[in-house]
């Protein structure tokens, strides 16, 4: 809601500043979002006027104009406008006059010819959007007054940002009535008189959607003067609230939207056939609205419409055909309530949004139609003439809003607010507020909510008014006081954060990427998925949700390769959407590295990052656990990753996870010159984990034998280190693969594993021939299982 | 006695020349040792007569013990001299930087969100998560937002479906905790929420804390004293916060919390517009509505709610002037934190 200050003043005139009185509503809960000049800063701007008008000797396009209206007498002034003629009113800047921008106005020669100051365009002295030509001012403008006087223009427009429940506000009739509460002043409107009829004509209006409107009120006025000029005075307020003028009716109808918050309607009576009928829609009716767009309507949407076709989308926009034109001569106006839920949410269905609409779906006053009639009706008289019928007012009580009466007890003010007021100041502050006291008793009052206040229905309502007046900031700040439970907490229960921690110690960055990405990389990172896809997606790069963390990581790796960061290492958390019966959300830890193995350092080596670092920073998150021997790594195979290098990661029969490097192809794509290798862990999964319990520590000597074996070059070192587990015997307290190697010296098919196995007893020393069985066992078991054999 | 001084001279002598340990041994073992020079004028005692053995005998083991003394000192000297040696040889570059992995950071929206989480949870807050893709009953409807709700128009909802969106705000996970749990409540509800719009100074996805206390007796000066707290704690300093009356659906009354500019003091600057004052969260008591969808008696609980936007509190915490910067993942930006 726009308005000037002037205008608000006339209604209330508080002892404060514009800023004071912008910062008071604000911390009223109608937050002031801009004060702003309602013209640009001029001085030395009269009222003048052309008294001659010639052309320029020299200049087709100049002319050499007489104007009055300085105090020395006639001026003579080039001027460029086409329009410029004799008789006109005009802005005139004198010699010493200064413009918006800090422009002077000097004495100047234009082609030879001398000119003592300038006629302006409504954009050269920003007081509107009129750039075509001189501004000519009404006729009776007084020559030789300073502009600035005559148009008010000392002035400022308030821009107010109402919240939804604020409908009341939406009229400077409504900020002012807030106002004058805040500061116990007088309020005091134009003076709204009953305009007689002069004629007996009115149409009839049948209500038939009884619901959606109860209340119309209409007025015939007959012989208006559509030519008329809308006064300046109304011009310039229609202005500083947004709006243009159009035609006089119009404007008078915005004027009276502007001033009391009531949504009127003028239709061209000459255009209706019959009587008004306030209906549904049919579907598939059609209607073109003023804007010209021409809709098929919605079963549902109100309509005002005559005895053979829809007029106009009830409260949201007038109709093309029976509007008011330059031809119109004779008019209906239109005031009614239709009920917020008749209008919600329909103007957004045909992608609309009018001052109407905003109105009407957030509530307006039930009981303002008759007054806003006789409000239009004077103005319009005032201006185009014409001859009015009677007030027509048609009314179905039972569909009315129901009257709202509420019960406030003295203890809830101050259980809910944590503030003691006074009875006297609570009923002061609700009266003033248009509540009216109904009823009274021990405990507290009965009010009744005022038409204009849609958001007040309940206690609690009353309780933020109460507040709200008062002053949210004089409502002390206290603790409150709870009583403390130590909360269970398992301790098997794996917190995030320590997972997170463990990936930042070993040089990972914690990434967020959005949670919707492009359907392209949702089809490379995971093609058999038919991700979960927004109806109305901000682009078509986050437009559908993601079924895997890499997709973003990856993103983010190719943004940071592109500013020179050739050496990444990231990981997150968050929700994948994994579609299906019914949609999975499920949190996962996701990583990726990417470029050397080590940071760039005066020791290290230039290695790039391979499957087993990142392996290495897995089982660094699965130690976390307490039960790492319960996951398995084992070969298999990922859309996006290499085939030959990566592994599922179960727990037991479940697949928890995946780590791979990117698919060559898919690293192509992406235009990364090296391998990345990625994660992805299902953080319930991995959440799990076993609080630890401690095992005797032996005293006696552990020993190790190392034992160096040929196997088959297919055979997993998991598969190899399984089996010679199972035969070890208790003893086997650590099996260690310390070499691995295939080349020179062995068979092509073969390769070379090293184990390392420790042997410890409990209780007493292990002899030579306990091991060496141990031992032997082992090999012979993986020469049975593996073809192994000793080097 | 000529033979013992001149020999112990010559000892002495000897020991002071020694330039090693070994060298130094050397000398004991000729004048020391069993054979030694020194150790061999005892033998000649013998010699002499019982009046004179003793005071003879006496002598030589002070010479003796004079010589030991001698070589000892020299022996630590030397010692240490090695041991000097050696250090000076091991010397190396402390200055050149440590080998191995650099620790990395949490992003600084996780940053900010443990850091709120701390201070409720130091005040008895459990943190509780919800879904993101939530149905609309959760994020409107039990919230006191029905369909159509002009509210709704402040919300540009993501659809998935009819019936279905991503949050728009974590007050959902409020109402699926007051399903599973009775009052009274402490909760606070950190995660990502969505909203259709997007420009410099919005993300489509950003994060949110909600905040949730329902107790007996819970005012809105509780409500006022808990977020005065918190933004002292946040911003560690004494910043003045106001409240403005504002709407939301679900709470009643509800308040913007502002706090006074923290990069001019009040006096109007560009990061505030003008006004002195900033934005940081909205808030308010519980709606009976809201209590009644969750089978709460309004008559006998009471509480408040309140939601923080943390990329504005990182923003303001860190000064980071540009909210996209969140969702790069550039690592000079991660780096910093």
């Amino acid at each position: 809601m726009k308005l000037s200050n002037s205008w608000l003043r006339e209604w209330v005139n508080p002892e404060l500043t514009t800023q004071e009185l912008a910062d008071q509503i604000t911390m009223a809960g109608l937050e002031v979002d801009g004060v702003e000049k309602v013209a640009g800063d001029f001085s030395g701007v009269v009222v003048g006027e052309i008294v001659a008008c010639e052309q320029h000797p020299d200049a087709d396009k100049l002319r050499v104009c007489k104007v009055a209206g300085h105090p020395d007498g006639e001026m003579q002034v080039v001027c460029g406008a086409a329009n410029a003629r004799t008789g006109i009113k005009i802005p005139f800047a004198q010699v010493g006059a200064k413009l918006p921008g800090d422009f002077k106005i000097k004495k100047a020669k234009l082609r030879g010819v001398e000119s003592f100051g300038m006629l302006c365009a409504q954009t050269e002295l920003e007081l509107g959007e009129d750039n075509d030509g001189i501004w000519e001012l009404p006729e009776d403008a007084p020559t030789g007054t300073d502009l600035r006087d005559y148009l008010l223009l000392d002035d400022e427009t308030l821009e107010v940002d109402l919240t939804p429940n604020r409908s009341d506000c939406l009229g400077v009739a409504g900020i002012a009535r807030e106002v004058g509460v805040l500061n116990r002043c007088a309020v005091q409107g134009p003076e709204i008189a009953l305009v007689p009829q002069q004629i007996d004509e009115s149409l009839p209006v049948s209500l038939m959607a009884e619901a959606a409107c109860p209340r119309y009120v209409g007025r015939v006025i007959r012989d208006v003067d559509i030519k008329a000029q809308t006064p300046l005075w109304m011009r310039e307020r229609l202005r500083r609230s947004g709006l243009r003028s159009i035609d006089p009716v119009v404007d008078v109808t915005n004027y009276v939207l502007l001033e009391l918050g009531q949504p009127m309607h003028a239709f061209d009576l000459e255009k209706l056939s019959g009587g008004i009928k306030v209906r549904m829609a049919v579907a598939e009716e059609a209607l073109t609205l003023l804007d010209g767009q021409e809709v098929k309507l919605k079963e549902g949407t109100l309509v005002i419409a005559d005895e053979e076709k829809p007029l106009a989308m009830a409260g949201i926009m007038g109709g093309l055909d029976s509007s008011v034109t330059q031809g119109t001569q004779h008019i209906f106006l239109e005031s009614a309530f239709f009920s917020p839920l008749a209008i919600a949410g329909k103007a957004r269905a045909y992608g609309l949004h009018t001052d109407s609409s905003h109105r009407f779906e957030r509530g307006v006053d039930y009981h303002l139609q008759e007054k806003a009639v006789e409000r239009a009706t004077q103005l319009l008289l005032d201006i185009v003439g014409g001859q009015p019928g009677p007030v027509h007012v048609r009314e179905l009580t039972e569909t009315m809003p129901a009257e709202r009466h509420i019960t406030l007890r003295r203890a809830r003010v101050e259980l809910g607010l944590g503030i003691k007021l006074a009875d006297d100041e609570i009923v002061d502050i609700l009266t003033r507020l248009g509540l009216e006291k109904i009823d009274q008793d021990d405990e507290g009052w009965t009010f009744l909510a005022p038409s204009f206040r849609f958001d007040i229905a309940i206690e609690a309502d009353l309780l933020e008014e109460l507040a709200r007046v008062y002053g949210y900031n004089r409502i002390p700040s206290e603790s409150f006081t709870a009583e403390l439970e130590i909360a269970p907490r398992p301790e098997s229960l794996i917190a995030q954060d320590n997972l997170e921690q463990t990936l930042l110690g070993r040089g990972y960055y914690e990434a967020i990427t959005f949670s919707f990405i492009d359907s392209d990389s949702a089809a490379q990172f995971d093609p058999e998925a038919d991700p979960v896809a927004l109806q109305n997606p901000i682009s078509a790069e986050l437009a559908v949700m993601r079924t895997t963390l890499l997709a973003g990581l990856c993103k983010a790796l190719q943004y940071n390769l592109n500013r020179q960061q050739n050496r990444v290492r990231l990981f997150e958390t968050g929700l994948r959407f994994v579609p299906g019966a019914e949609l999975k959300q499920e949190q996962m830890i996701a990583g990726l590295a990417y470029g050397n193995r080590f940071v760039e350092n005066w020791t290290g080596s230039k290695d790039s990052v391979d499957f087993y670092d990142v392996k290495a920073d897995v089982e660094a998150l699965l130690a976390r656990t307490g039960v790492a021997d319960e996951f398995r790594f084992i070969a298999g195979q990922h859309p996006a990753l290499h085939p030959g290098q990566t592994a599922k990661i179960m727990r037991g029969d479940h697949e928890v996870g995946v780590i791979g490097a990117l698919h060559p192809q898919l690293q192509k794509k992406l235009d990364l010159p090296k391998s990345a290798f990625v994660f992805e862990l299902s953080l319930e999964a991995i959440g799990e984990g076993k609080a630890p319990a401690f095992r005797p520590l032996s005293k006696f000597p552990e020993v190790r034998r190392d034992l160096a074996l040929l196997i088959d070059a297919d055979v997993p070192a998991a598969s190899l280190v399984e089996a010679a587990v199972e035969v070890a015997g208790e003893t086997l307290m650590d099996l260690k693969i310390f070499d691995v190697y295939q080349g020179k010296g062995i068979d092509l098919n073969r390769k070379s594993v090293a184990l390392g196995l420790t042997f410890q007893h409990s209780s007493r020393t292990l002899n030579d021939d306990e091991i060496n069985a141990a031992v032997n066992a082992v090999v012979g078991k993986l020469e049975e299982k593996y073809n192994a054999s000793l080097r | 006695m000529q033979d013992l001084q001149s020999l112990t001279e010559q000892a002495m002598e000897l020991v002071e020349k020694a330039d090693g340990l070994a060298a130094l041994d050397q000398v004991r073992v000729d004048y020391l040792g069993k054979k030694g020079q020194l150790t061999a004028l005892l033998k000649g005692l013998g010699k002499l007569s019982a009046e004179e053995r003793p005071a003879a005998g006496a002598k030589i083991n002070e010479a003796k013990q004079q010589v030991q003394e001698k070589i000892n000192t020299r022996r630590t000297m030397l010692e240490q001299a090695a041991i000097n040696a050696k250090l000076a040889e091991e010397t190396i570059d402390v200055t050149l930087p440590g080998r191995g992995e650099e620790q990395g950071n949490a992003h600084p929206i996780t940053r900010t969100l443990k850091r709120v989480e701390e201070f409720f949870a130091g005040i008895g807050f459990s943190v509780e998560e919800g879904p993101e893709v939530e149905q609309d009953y959760y994020n409107f409807e039990a919230l006191n937002i029905p369909a159509h709700h002009p509210a709704r128009a402040m919300h540009d909802t993501f659809y998935v479906d009819p019936t279905t969106v991503l949050r728009t705000h974590t007050s959902s996970v409020q109402i699926r905790t007051m399903e599973k749990q009775s009052p009274p409540l402490r909760i606070i509800c950190p995660g990502r929420v969505y909203r259709c719009d997007s420009d410099v100074t919005h993300s489509p996805m950003f994060h949110q804390v909600e905040g949730l206390v329902i107790g007996e007796n819970i005012s809105f000066a509780h409500l006022k004293g808990t977020i005065d707290q918190f933004l002292r704690a946040f911003f560690e300093a004494e910043v003045p916060v106001r409240f403005r009356p504002s709407y939301f659906p679900f709470t009643e009354p509800s308040a913007e919390a502002d706090i006074q500019c923290t990069a001019c003091s009040g006096d109007g600057c560009r990061v505030c517009s003008g006004t002195g004052w900033l934005e940081i969260l909205g808030c308010g008591m519980v709606h009976p509505n809201v209590f009644a969808a969750c089978d709460i008696d309004s008559e006998k609980y009471s509480g408040f709610a309140f939601g923080i936007g943390i990329e504005r509190l990182a923003m303001l915490r860190y000064g980071v002037n540009d909210l996209r910067l969140f969702f790069d993942n550039d690592l000079r930006f991660l780096k910093q934190f």
